[in-house]
């Protein structure tokens, strides 16, 4: 540390920080004294870390997330933590146990989830920046509805080592900000092998974005722009792959036949490691306390009924019932087949286009309430889920607006191959701006 | 058609804990999820799925790590530097 701190004291209307840290000292680096928000979902030491949920109040981790202590080599500082849907399970940022994120384009409406809370921050220019985390679009969805850049990174190249884990074979951590150039260069930062991690992977990151995009070819599938996508963001979509072309992109028209059973296969299996994941809340070394005096099943029952949102409820039961016995061959076993088949699309796809582009979201952002059936919910991650199912990257940017609310183009790539999605929502970016 | 017997079951399972108010929305919510999952029924695919990966397995060496402080922090009962839970017997 070099002495130097900034003051962090925002006007949070939007109820985008769960956590904020007021004087915060900084070191030199590549974003030295550049203020980012961080979901609360990874773990800032000696800072309270809840993912939204009861379960997790006062819990205040010993020791940094892995991309936390590389962003404070790189001298950022680290101004707040995020809202966000209870351990990131929702689409909305309203399952937050302390109060829903409200979008500032329009706060009658959600701001996406689950980094909702982060995306609300970059949006409303209280930070420069913010990191979330992409379990089935929990980044681009919304990075798409509150109008900024948001990547999923390929999964493996950023540490999960510190992120409180919901799924971990779908989910990644990844940059948010309002330019391409920030997401870039925040990827930059947090993108590395970490020995601490057994899924990481030696790729990092240090490319610099290039709008040179002629010759490019580009996937449009079917599905990306059929039933269920709102015929305006697909209008507006559309509009955005022309500006594509006129800068000398070809598109080429694809069909991803395996995305009928995405969703289910997204769901069962995210469901499944959650029932696993979420048994280690038990109230006993940290969280709310489990009476001791108690027996076991009892105590644990206690402390879990109070401190889960009622949608983390429902998932950790609807995995425990698709792992039961009797269920599994039905269930996650057919689940892991679809997800295969996901990946084979995918990889037949990009052996002919570079890149794949379609709507991130296929509505605008819903209204606060909207959501309230939880399958009406989960069917609204249609276009997200398939990416994280196959571990390839996704980068979503802002390409105009329907009923003045933003939409995102997504651009989707082949795996390791994050700095080509970047390139290509460079030049749309450099194109429109 | 999952009925409310079996949620109580399964919430039993997962030591979740639930009321007996909520079992009627859950059951009504998990068949209608449940519903949609019956689609993965049509998935056609090989079910053996071989990957060209290894595992990322070392040598169990002795490193610094977290104080013993530290690591009771957190937890809201502890006795003589030790983590008290409740009973399992």
């Amino acid at each position: 540390m070099t002495g130097h701190q900034i003051c962090f004291e925002p006007d949070d209307r939007y109820n985008a920080f769960l956590t904020t840290c007021t004087n915060v000292p900084h070191g030199k680096g590549k974003l030295s004294g550049i203020a980012v928000a961080v979901k609360d979902n990874i773990s800032t030491r000696g800072i309270e870390t809840t993912c939204a949920s009861k379960i997790l109040k006062g819990y205040v981790p010993p020791y940094d997330a892995h991309v936390v202590d590389l962003l404070k080599q790189s001298g950022a500082a680290i101004v707040g933590k995020t809202n966000m849907d209870e351990f990131g399970m929702g689409t909305t940022t309203e399952n937050s146990a302390f109060g829903p994120t409200l979008n500032p384009c329009d706060t009658s409406r959600v701001p996406g989830g689950s980094s909702g809370g982060s995306a609300a921050a970059v949006a409303a220019g209280m930070v420069r920046m913010a990191l979330g985390t992409d379990t089935g679009g929990s980044i681009r969805c919304p990075a798409a509805f509150c109008g900024i850049v948001g990547l999923k990174p390929t999964y493996g190249r950023v540490s999960r080592f510190g992120l409180i884990a919901y799924a971990n074979s779908l989910e990644q951590i990844g940059p948010m900000g309002r330019s391409v150039t920030d997401v870039s260069t925040l990827m930059g930062v947090i993108a590395g092998y970490d020995r601490y991690d057994s899924t990481s992977v030696d790729k990092p990151y240090t490319h610099t974005p290039q709008p040179e995009i002629k010759g490019l070819k580009i996937g449009i599938p079917g599905e990306y722009f059929g039933a269920g996508v709102d015929p305006k963001v697909a209008k507006v979509v559309n509009t955005a792959i022309g500006r594509l072309e006129e800068l000398g992109a070809v598109t080429v028209p694809c069909r991803i036949p395996s995305m009928e059973y995405a969703l289910a296969a997204y769901y069962v299996t995210c469901t499944c490691e959650a029932s696993s994941n979420l048994a280690r809340f038990d109230g006993v070394r940290y969280g709310p306390a489990a009476d001791t005096n108690k027996s076991w099943h009892a105590a644990y029952q206690e402390v879990r009924r109070a401190g889960f949102g009622t949608e983390v409820r429902r998932r950790i039961m609807l995995g425990t019932f698709a792992l039961s016995s009797g269920y599994y061959g039905k269930y996650y076993a057919k689940a892991q087949i679809a997800r295969e088949n996901v990946k084979r699309d995918f990889a037949r796809i990009f052996s002919g286009v570079d890149v794949i582009a379609g709507p991130t979201m296929p509505t605008i952002a819903f209204k606060l309430g909207e959501k309230s059936d939880p399958l009406s919910m989960y069917l609204s991650d249609i276009l997200t889920v398939p990416v994280n199912l196959a571990g390839i990257p996704a980068i979503s940017v802002p390409c105009g607006k329907v009923e003045g609310m933003p939409v995102g183009l997504q651009i989707m790539g082949r795996p390791f191959e994050d700095e080509r999605v970047i390139d290509v929502a460079y030049a749309y970016e450099q194109a429109v701006t | 058609m999952v009925t409310e017997h079996e949620v109580t079951h399964i919430a039993e399972l997962a030591d979740i804990g639930i009321n007996t108010g909520e079992l009627e929305t859950f059951t009504h919510q998990f068949n209608a999820i449940l519903e949609y999952f019956d689609t993965l029924d049509q998935v056609r695919g090989e079910k053996t799925v071989t990957r060209d990966l290894g595992n990322v397995l070392r040598e169990d060496v002795v490193e610094p790590s977290l104080s013993q402080e530290d690591v009771l922090r957190n937890a809201a009962h502890t006795e003589d530097g030790f983590i008290k839970a409740p009973r399992v017997m």
